[in-house]
């Protein structure tokens, strides 16, 4: 689908235009009704009554339910604490989050006393001070105080709390000493240093809630109380790192980051994942022009607080491998290093000998292309009269037009939001293990699992997801065996019952043999359905991307025509295409990589352009919902890289092609005249009830041949190395010895992950 | 003032101020001396068939169909009416306790309803459930149905302590014996009320006895205790309403119910009625366990059952009135203190669970509480703050002080740490762990500081946290709060 460019500069053009240029673009809807503001009366929850009581004096007005300590937050006045988390059980056992409560004779666990109507509270009495300060002394008196060589110091809350509420010297002299206590082997990511554990049991939590993980837990009693596994064992999760961030003191700490840098060195930038399709807010610490660590930042519209192990260890990436000098391949084959000048005119010498014309000239997206630069590429092959914009889906599908097609948003996104999951009673998982594909979407699904009746059902090869499910098959013959109602069991009796049942399709079932079949029996199933899946405040097809520039590349209308998908091209330009399938390239053409890792794309190459990694450019990422958000630059690009669009930009004035944007601010009007979605960091824009319907009814036409029962395999199988950060990525390295191919393990010699546990 | 004659109830002091002679002195109530007849656990000694023959011939079992027919509020009303009191060592008025269970509206709730009976007797000092489960174990198990019936439970579980396998045998036999004769199960007695009797036995640990910490060993985790509210009432064993009880407190109900409150009641004094049985251990020429009536003497019970104390009362050092939990007495207290709630908790200490530990004068009594210090160090469950790290830094200041291997002013910062676990912690542990402290330095201060001064003399200054002067290498930076340097204070200073 070619989208004519204007002539002028729309730059220069007032948004009127850009506006009226929108209303033209029918292919990308958006709707501007959000569903939670017309809710039917059947969907309006219970409002909770709100409470009133006393914090310190002031007033504050809190939910029925709030504990104690959530009053005090909202009234202003701090309480220390370290077992208390916002989403995590309660456990009231660290004792420092002690308030003064009228009326009662003891101090109160704020964190495990409910707030209550008309309660008059204190938190800044000698009472309550008494009580924090005893409180620290008896945590300190056997935490080591080695902060200067603790990797948690300058972070930690036992420091910082310490110095707020505890005592200036110590009273602790005992020739008994401290306890100590020894470390566990938690795996490659996570250092342990026991003696300074203060058992809140945050980590526990964690691991027996959020990940999945239910070896972890106490052992021994009293004073000899030990966080561990008892059988000793390696914490095998996506989402062991988050304890690190739950420890209030130095016990567990990042392994890869150990003696690094200390935090006040370090600077912050906000910024997005791009290791999966779901953008992960996180926070990129940098020192200098090194990514120090990731972070997780808050949004509870997409990881709540978590991120995944990938995402938070496999910076170390960012410095193998790189390129760092555009490359050119000399006569004997060899890539010998250019200037970007030689660079460019060698592509534009290679075009003009190529005499590629039209079609013949073919840009491949791959996993980590950027929505800025996809934009630029598109409208440069574009401009060279060409519609063959391929991405780098397997089994070369990527050649072709996607079967859910691009016209419609709504066929290809996560329609449920990723928030919604936990609205969900029923998943119904095609072709997907989110574990390995969405690991912090998988949490919230178990999350639901745990403290609701949610009901998991899944066609597809069995996968260890850490929540229950009952398994219905492996081929598109066990899905069409269920979706018309021939298979019996407990979830396809919860499935006919649910009121918000939930269809995920893996990205997956767009490269499979079946994928027509798939797609299209599905669309069926939900048109029969009626307003059971789809209606106006309930989106419960669902397709779960795994990649995080394909939402981008569909959104932008980055596929091939029908009539480019069957030309032999003779120019081909990769775009951080490192899975593309080699015999896809003909030996002749000639082939430019873009990228930032001299990976299996650059190993294709005639000639190699260094661009920037994801924490090197500010850029626009779309995840599997259609969120389009900012990820940020936090270090300048190594060496001669430069920032992905600015390169495609200059290739096209070196080819002659007149772009009609120098700037950022130019590309991200022309994302705007494209799709205005694109441009509004933050927002979610749902499709609307009626355009849904529509893509679905154009869905339900393809696939009506028998599918030929092709097994769905697993999307993912090294969960640790997905992409050219993570192949280069030490880290990961070690996790895929540790947990994949499990070489450390000596006790455990079956090899293999048990697959069955949860099934 | 008028010193009150010895073991005349102080309230009389106040009437004796009337002058004018035609009022007489109310009669001066003296406790003790509980008959033969009064007794409610006839077997406890185990010196007659523990089975359901003999229970039956001393009167268990009989006409509980009545009992059960007359229903919950009757029940929970003669309970009430009896002033019964927990008799695990909390006192909380059992009837009101009961009623918790019974909340307006209470069947809609569909759950099941538990009664848990608390047999994990591990409180050192005691051991008078024991006697129950070995010779009256078919109290208990009517005590489980009327209790049960009482709170409209279904089921009970009787939570034995590990260690009692004569007592949990006999237990299952009596639970099989009344399922054999119908008096339990479906249609329990015939009263068409069905109730079923579980015993659990539990594996070895101190703080399985505190109630949440025992829902949940029989839950099958970790014996821990949970956070309260919510409490078990509304979310016990299982998640379902449940009631904890000690075995004494649900084994006397059958013979409150058929002997009538107001007999139970005659008992002890106003709010700490009924008979109960105290254990007395120790350095006494006859320790035993006896059923004796509320609010006798302490001094009168020592020497009318144990035929008094080692070498006669004179020798007497202090005595621990109800299991190493509550804090000691001196002799002087010992002799003015009535054996019930009030009396010992005006006196600073407590009923407890009711075993009296007699110490004559061959007692370190130091180190006794050391050993104390120590149990509960090792039965502190580790899971909150103040309990885990508390119990252990007492435990070795403790020890210490045992050998005198401190300082005087640690004494005082002693008692500041008990100060900091009591009241901070999520069960009564810590509670437990501070007050034989408390208790040690209240009366018997001058014994540490002497032990303390000659550890001085022998071994010259020792710093705070134990360490000698002489040991302590003045050419390395030494911090000033260690207090090496301090002054030798004068003995008696300070």
């Amino acid at each position: 689908m070619l989208r004519i460019v204007a002539a002028s500069r729309p730059s220069s053009v007032p948004l009127l235009a850009v506006a009226s240029a929108r209303s033209s673009l029918l292919s990308v809807p958006a709707s501007h009704s959000s569903p939670p503001d017309r809710r039917n009366i059947a969907s309006t929850s219970a409002r909770q009554a709100d409470i009133t009581l006393t914090v310190d004096g002031r007033e504050v007005t809190v939910p029925q339910g709030s504990a104690l300590i959530q009053a005090c937050e909202a009234a202003g006045s701090p309480v220390p604490r370290f077992c208390y988390h916002d989403r995590l059980a309660i456990a009231g056992n660290c004792r420092m989050c002690l308030v003064e409560v009228a009326r009662s004779p003891k101090p109160v666990a704020s964190c495990a006393a409910p707030a209550m109507q008309g309660a008059t509270v204190f938190t800044n009495t000698p009472l309550v001070h008494e009580a924090r300060e005893g409180v620290m002394e008896f945590l300190l008196a056997n935490h080591p105080l080695d902060c200067p060589i603790c990797d948690q110091g300058g972070e930690c809350d036992l420091q910082d709390q310490s110095i707020r509420y505890g005592s200036d010297r110590t009273r602790f002299h005992e020739i008994a000493g401290k306890r100590a206590v020894s470390n566990k082997d938690l795996g490659p990511l996570v250092k342990t240093s026991m003696n300074r554990c203060i058992q809140c049991t945050r980590c526990v939590r964690f691991a027996n809630e959020v990940a999945g993980v239910e070896e972890l837990g106490t052992t021994g009693r009293g004073n000899d109380l030990q966080i561990g596994m008892y059988v000793e064992k390696m914490m095998d999760s996506e989402l062991s790192g988050n304890v690190i961030d739950l420890c209030p003191v130095g016990a567990l700490t990042s392994k890869p980051y150990a003696f690094h840098a200390r935090p006040w060195e370090l600077k912050t930038t906000e910024s997005i994942d791009v290791l999966d399709a779901l953008g992960s807010n996180i926070r990129v610490d940098s020192r200098g022009v090194q990514v120090m660590r990731v972070q997780p930042r808050t949004n509870d519209d997409v990881n709540e607080e978590w991120i995944s192990d990938k995402t938070r260890y496999a910076y170390d990436g960012l410095r193998f491998q790189r390129l760092t000098t555009p490359l050119v391949k000399g006569p004997d084959n060899r890539f010998v290093a250019a200037s970007w000048p030689d660079a460019l005119a060698a592509i534009a010498t290679g075009l003009a000998r190529t005499g590629a014309k039209g079609n013949e000239i073919k840009a491949v997206a791959g996993h980590l292309a950027d929505t800025e630069a996809l934009v630029v590429l598109k409208d440069l092959v574009n401009r060279l009269g060409s519609d063959n914009l391929a991405s780098d889906l397997a089994g070369k599908r990527g050649d072709s037009p996607p079967v859910h097609g691009i016209d419609v948003r709504s066929n290809y996104s996560f329609n449920s939001t990723i928030a919604g999951v936990e609205n969900a009673d029923a998943i119904l998982l095609v072709g997907t293990n989110p574990r390995h594909e969405a690991a912090v979407l998988n949490s919230r699904i178990r999350k639901s699992w745990l403290h609701t009746e949610l009901v998991v059902g899944m066609v597809g090869e069995r996968a260890d997801t850490t929540y229950g499910y009952e398994h219905l098959g492996e081929d598109a013959k066990a899905l069409e065996a269920f979706l018309t109602g021939r298979v019996k069991g407990d979830f396809a009796e919860r499935w006919a019952k649910a009121e918000r049942p939930m269809i995920v399709v893996g990205s997956a079932m767009v490269e499979h043999a079946d994928s027509e079949a798939v797609f299209g029996m599905l669309a069926r199933y939900v048109a029969v359905s009626g307003n059971r899946i789809v209606r106006e405040d309930w989106n419960g097809f669902n397709v779960l991307q795994r990649v995080a520039s394909r939402p981008a590349l569909y959104e932008i209308g980055f596929v091939p025509s029908r009539a480019a998908a069957s030309i032999k091209p003779k120019f081909i330009y990769l775009l951080n295409a490192d899975e593309v399938d080699p015999s896809s390239i003909p030996s002749d053409a000639f082939v430019v990589y873009q990228g930032h890792h001299g990976d299996r794309g650059a190993a294709l190459a005639d000639v190699c352009l260094p661009g920037a990694a994801y924490t090197e450019k500010g850029s626009t990422w779309v995840n599997t919902e259609g969120r389009s958000q900012l990820a940020r630059a936090a270090v300048p690009p190594p060496g001669a890289a430069r920032e992905d669009w600015k390169i495609v930009r200059a290739l096209a004035e070196v080819l002659g092609t007149d772009l009609p944007y120098d700037d950022l601010v130019g590309v991200r009007d022309r994302m705007w005249a494209i799709s205005p979605s694109l441009v509004r960091w933050e927002g979610l824009e749902g499709t609307s009830l009626e355009v849904a319907k529509a893509g679905l009814q154009s869905l339900s036409a393809i696939g009506k041949n028998k599918p030929s029962g092709a097994k769905m395999g697993l999307a993912v199988s090294n969960f640790y190395q997905t992409d050219v950060v993570s192949r280069a990525s030490v880290t990961m390295a070690q996790c895929t010895r540790a947990f994949v191919t499990r070489e450390k393990d000596g006790l455990n010699g079956l090899g293999k992950a048990p697959l069955q546990a949860h099934a | 003032m008028l010193k009150p004659l010895r073991s005349s109830p102080t309230r009389t002091a106040a009437a004796r101020l009337r002058t004018f002679a035609t009022v007489a002195d109310p009669p001066v109530r003296r406790y003790g001396g509980l008959k033969d007849q009064d007794r409610i656990f006839t077997n406890a000694y185990c010196r007659h068939d523990h089975g359901i023959k003999g229970a039956k011939s001393r009167g268990d079992w009989h006409r509980t169909k009545d009992i059960l027919l007359k229903g919950d509020s009757w029940i929970i009303q003669q309970i009430k009416d009896s002033g019964l009191r927990g008799r695990g060592g909390a006192g909380f008025p059992s009837g009101l306790k009961w009623s918790f269970m019974n909340k307006p509206n209470w069947q809609a709730d569909k759950r099941p309803r538990y009664l848990v009976v608390n047999a994990d007797e591990g409180e050192p000092g005691t051991c008078k459930d024991r006697e129950i489960l070995r010779g009256d174990p078919h109290k208990l198990v009517e005590g489980c149905l009327v209790a049960g019936r009482a709170m409209n439970a279904t089921a009970a579980y009787i939570y034995i302590r590990g260690e009692f396998v004569q007592e949990a045998n006999h237990l299952q036999q009596a639970i099989n014996e009344a399922y054999r004769d119908g008096l339990i199960g479906p249609n329990a007695c015939g009263s068409g009320y069905s109730f079923d009797v579980y015993v659990h036995r539990g594996a070895g640990a101190y703080i399985c006895g505190e109630e949440t910490a025992l829902i949940e060993s029989i839950e099958g985790k970790q014996g821990k205790p949970r956070l309260k509210p919510p409490f078990p009432a509304d979310v016990g064993l299982f998640g379902c309403p449940s009631t904890v009880a000690n075995v004494e407190t649900v084994a006397v109900a059958p013979t409150i119910c058929r002997r009538g409150a107001p007999w139970f009641a005659g008992f002890g004094r106003e709010r700490n009625q009924g008979t109960k049985l105290f254990c007395i251990s120790g350095h006494v020429n006859n320790p035993c366990v006896v059923e004796e009536e509320m609010s006798i003497p302490l001094r009168e019970l020592v020497e009318k059952h144990c035929g008094g104390v080692r070498g006669g009362w004179d020798n007497l050092l202090g005595i621990i009135p109800g299991g190493c939990s509550v804090p000691v007495l001196p002799i002087k207290k010992c002799e003015e203190v009535l054996m019930d709630y009030d009396s010992l908790k005006d006196a600073q200490s407590g009923l407890g669970t009711g075993a009296v530990i007699v110490m004559d004068k061959s007692t370190d009594i130091i180190a006794a509480i050391a050993r104390f210090s120590s149990f509960y160090k090792h039965e502190s469950c580790g899971q909150c703050t103040p309990c885990r790290e508390g119990t252990t830094w007492m435990m070795n200041m403790m020890n210490r002080m045992v050998e005198g291997r401190g300082h005087r002013r640690e004494i005082d910062m002693l008692l500041e740490l008990t100060k900091q676990v009591e009241g901070r912690t999520i069960c009564a542990l810590g509670d437990a762990a501070a007050w034989p402290i408390q208790g040690l330095m209240r009366h018997f201060r001058p014994e540490v500081e002497a032990r303390i001064d000659a550890f001085r003399l022998k071994h010259g200054n020792v710093a705070f946290g134990g360490r000698l002067a002489s040991e302590v290498d003045d050419t390395l930076a030494v911090p000033d709060n260690l207090g090496v340097r301090l002054p030798v204070e004068a003995p008696g200073t300070v």
